[in-house]
């Protein structure tokens, strides 16, 4: 009988590895296909001849380069800020009473109640105003304010999980708050920093409806929007598209294989009983 | 050392009062214990004095200077946390020497405290592993070490023990009575267990919503307490009280009015109850003694017997006696009070004599 369960729970597993890792499949498979045999052998699981062209062209040919280091700096600088203050504000949610917390609280969860599409013409109304369209910083901005939210519920479960002994143990071997915090609390919570950070990169490196509306010159534009590019107006160019697609999954996967290591559980472990 | 003045104490949380009133003074190197139920401000009354909580009212003096204000790290004092609260990312030896890299002495001095206090502890060998990797005992242990290491002029504890299984319990229990008596430092410690009160301190200071009901010696609380709630919070098993009224110039139980035939005691006539250690309470064959009853159960310890005798009037009575009592249950038997360890108590539960 156990047997039995532990197959079927790997099937179960198998299963959706294969759905979830299929698209990833296809999108390698077609950026390493030539140009000719993309129509002629849609459908093959691995096409007959592969080539690096379209990889090349992307790289070398496209304008890809620049969206793609404009994704970086929007992304990075984004998921930099927002965990920052996150974190502060994730702390002082789990640390501090005071007047003002419910209200806040409620506030934060109700700019997450509505979809985006509502907002996004104030949205450009103000960064238009801040004479800011064109630019990453507005992007940064809007970013940094959309995943505050999130992840400061996130921070503040993190902070939530480390017991208050600790800060008062520290308080009382001679430590400031901030002292406490710096040496004692912020070590135990780079899981938490670790996984924020992931969280509203990877949100800001995907992100397409703000870039699309807040960017319209080639400069400035992030990935997601550059992808576009790829379609002109009589064709597309599916496997430039896929190759600059597979390209910009590295970043994302170099980021969490970095991060992976602060993303284990059990680095709080020993502080209290049992 | 510290001495240290608690004067007219009081901590709300909203409308809540925790601590009411509290007057203390502990002298210099005294070994103080905090005592009584779960929920009656003991840990709030202690983060009081660390500087953790608070002060809705009242003062708190440290060798004569008053202390409200000062932040924890400015008062001095160790406190050895329930949790332990060790630092799960710092070795036993950074965690021991903490307080001291926060100092910035330099590492030499910060080593020699450290080695020194680990010596005293016996954690020599700990000092490169993480509090993950000890067992309660040797956490509890690194816990005080910490505070040692600090030198502070007082130590808190907040139930150091209560996580720890019956036999490290007593073990650490020694361990710090031995350090109290090797350090010789003001102590102020919390416990709801009755049995370190007694052994572990100078002085008790028993305390039930947030009032004091009585301070002194173990003895003290032990032989002549306060008021009821000492009298049945003190002392193991606890203390029979039995429901009496003065009728004719004399002691009778209120609900039988049958005589207890002692001689006449002062203050007699307010008396409610009369409260009674199972120690003080002698099985006699029946017919002797003060009352009558029949023996329910017998609890054989080696060196003691507890003896429950169903009394009517009075239901059911403990007496403490010898580990080879021959006496079984549903036998009859007398039990005779020892007038020299009775206890009155008035309406209002407070003792009479
Ligand atoms: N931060 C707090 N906010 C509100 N009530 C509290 C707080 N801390 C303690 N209390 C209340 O104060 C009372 C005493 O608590 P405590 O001092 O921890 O008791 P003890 O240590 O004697 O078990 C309890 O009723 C507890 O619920
Ligand atoms: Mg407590």
């Amino acid at each position: 009988m156990r047997t039995v369960l532990t197959i079927g729970r790997n099937l179960a597993v198998l299963g959706y590895v294969l759905f979830a890792l299929f698209p990833l499949y296809w999108l390698l498979k077609i950026a390493v296909t030539p140009d000719r045999l993309i129509y002629t052998e849609g459908t093959a699981l691995w096409p007959t001849t592969f080539t690096f062209d379209n990889f090349r062209t992307v790289i070398f040919y496209s304008d890809f380069m620049v969206f793609f280091s404009n994704s970086v700096i929007v992304s990075l600088c984004s998921a930099a800020l927002a965990t920052l203050i996150a974190a502060a504000a994730g702390y002082s949610f789990s640390r501090f009473r005071f007047r003002g917390k419910s209200i806040i609280v409620v506030l934060m969860l109700v700019t997450q109640m509505f979809p985006l599409l509502m907002i996004i013409t104030p949205i450009y109304k103000i960064v238009a105003t801040l004479g800011l369209l064109n630019t990453l910083t507005s992007l940064i901005v809007v970013y940094t304010a959309f995943n505050i939210p999130f992840a400061t519920f996130l921070m503040q479960s993190f902070f939530d999980g480390i017991p208050k002994d600790l800060d008062e143990a520290a308080m009382m071997d001679g430590c400031t708050r901030l002292q406490a915090l710096r040496k004692v609390i912020l070590p135990l919570t780079l899981p938490g920093l670790a996984a924020t950070l992931g969280f509203v990169f990877t949100a800001a490196w995907s992100e397409l409806l703000f870039a699309l509306m807040l960017i319209n010159s080639n400069d400035s534009m992030t990935f997601p929007v550059g992808l576009l590019t790829f379609v002109s107006k009589f064709s597309v160019d599916w496997g430039q598209m896929m190759a600059a697609g597979v390209l910009a999954l590295l970043p994302s996967c170099l980021f969490f294989v970095f991060i992976q290591r602060y993303l284990v559980q059990g680095l709080t472990a020993g502080a209290v009983k049992g | 050392m510290a001495r240290i003045d608690i004067v007219d104490l009081c901590k709300r949380f909203g409308n809540i009062e925790v601590i009411s009133n509290v007057n203390l003074s502990f002298e210099e190197g005294e070994f103080i214990v905090l005592v009584g139920p779960s929920g009656c401000g003991k840990s709030t009354l202690l983060r009081m004095i660390a500087g953790l909580e608070s002060i809705t009212k009242g003062d708190i003096i440290m060798n004569d200077q008053r202390v409200n204000d000062l932040p924890p790290r400015d008062r001095n004092i160790a406190m050895v946390f329930q949790s332990y609260a060790l630092y799960p990312h710092m070795n036993v030896e950074r965690n021991m020497g903490f307080s001291m890299e926060i100092k910035r002495t330099p590492p030499d001095t910060r080593r020699q405290h450290v080695d020194k206090a680990a010596a005293i502890l016996g954690l020599g060998s700990l000092m490169e592993r993480l509090p993950k990797a000890l067992s309660g005992g040797q956490r509890q242990r690194v816990a005080m070490g910490r505070a040692i290491v600090r030198d502070p002029s007082a130590f808190l504890f907040d139930e150091p023990l209560s996580n720890l299984d019956a036999a490290l319990r007593v073990e650490m229990r020694l361990e710090i009575a031995r350090l109290h008596q090797r350090l010789g430092s003001t102590m102020v410690y919390v416990t709801h267990d009755q049995v370190e009160a007694l052994t572990l301190a100078d002085r008790i200071v028993v305390l039930d919503h947030g009032v004091v009901q009585q301070v002194g010696t173990p003895m003290e609380l032990y032989e002549s307490p306060a008021n009821r709630f000492v009298a049945r919070f003190i002392g193991s098993p606890t203390m029979n009280l039995i429901e009496v009224a003065m009728e004719d110039q004399q002691l009778t139980m209120k609900s039988t009015h049958s005589a207890i035939p002692l001689p006449a005691l002062v203050g007699a006539e307010s008396a409610t109850q009369l409260g009674i250690r199972p120690e003080h309470l002698e099985p006699m064959p029946a017919g002797k003694g003060h009352v009558q009853g029949e023996v329910e159960v017998v609890e054989r310890l080696g060196s003691d017997s507890f003896v429950y005798v169903q009394v009517p009037g009075a239901g059911r009575l403990l007496s403490r006696c010898n580990g080879n009592t021959r006496l079984q249950a549903g036998e009859a038997v007398g039990l005779s009070l020892d007038p020299a360890h009775l206890h009155l108590f008035d309406e209002k539960g407070q003792a009479l004599r």
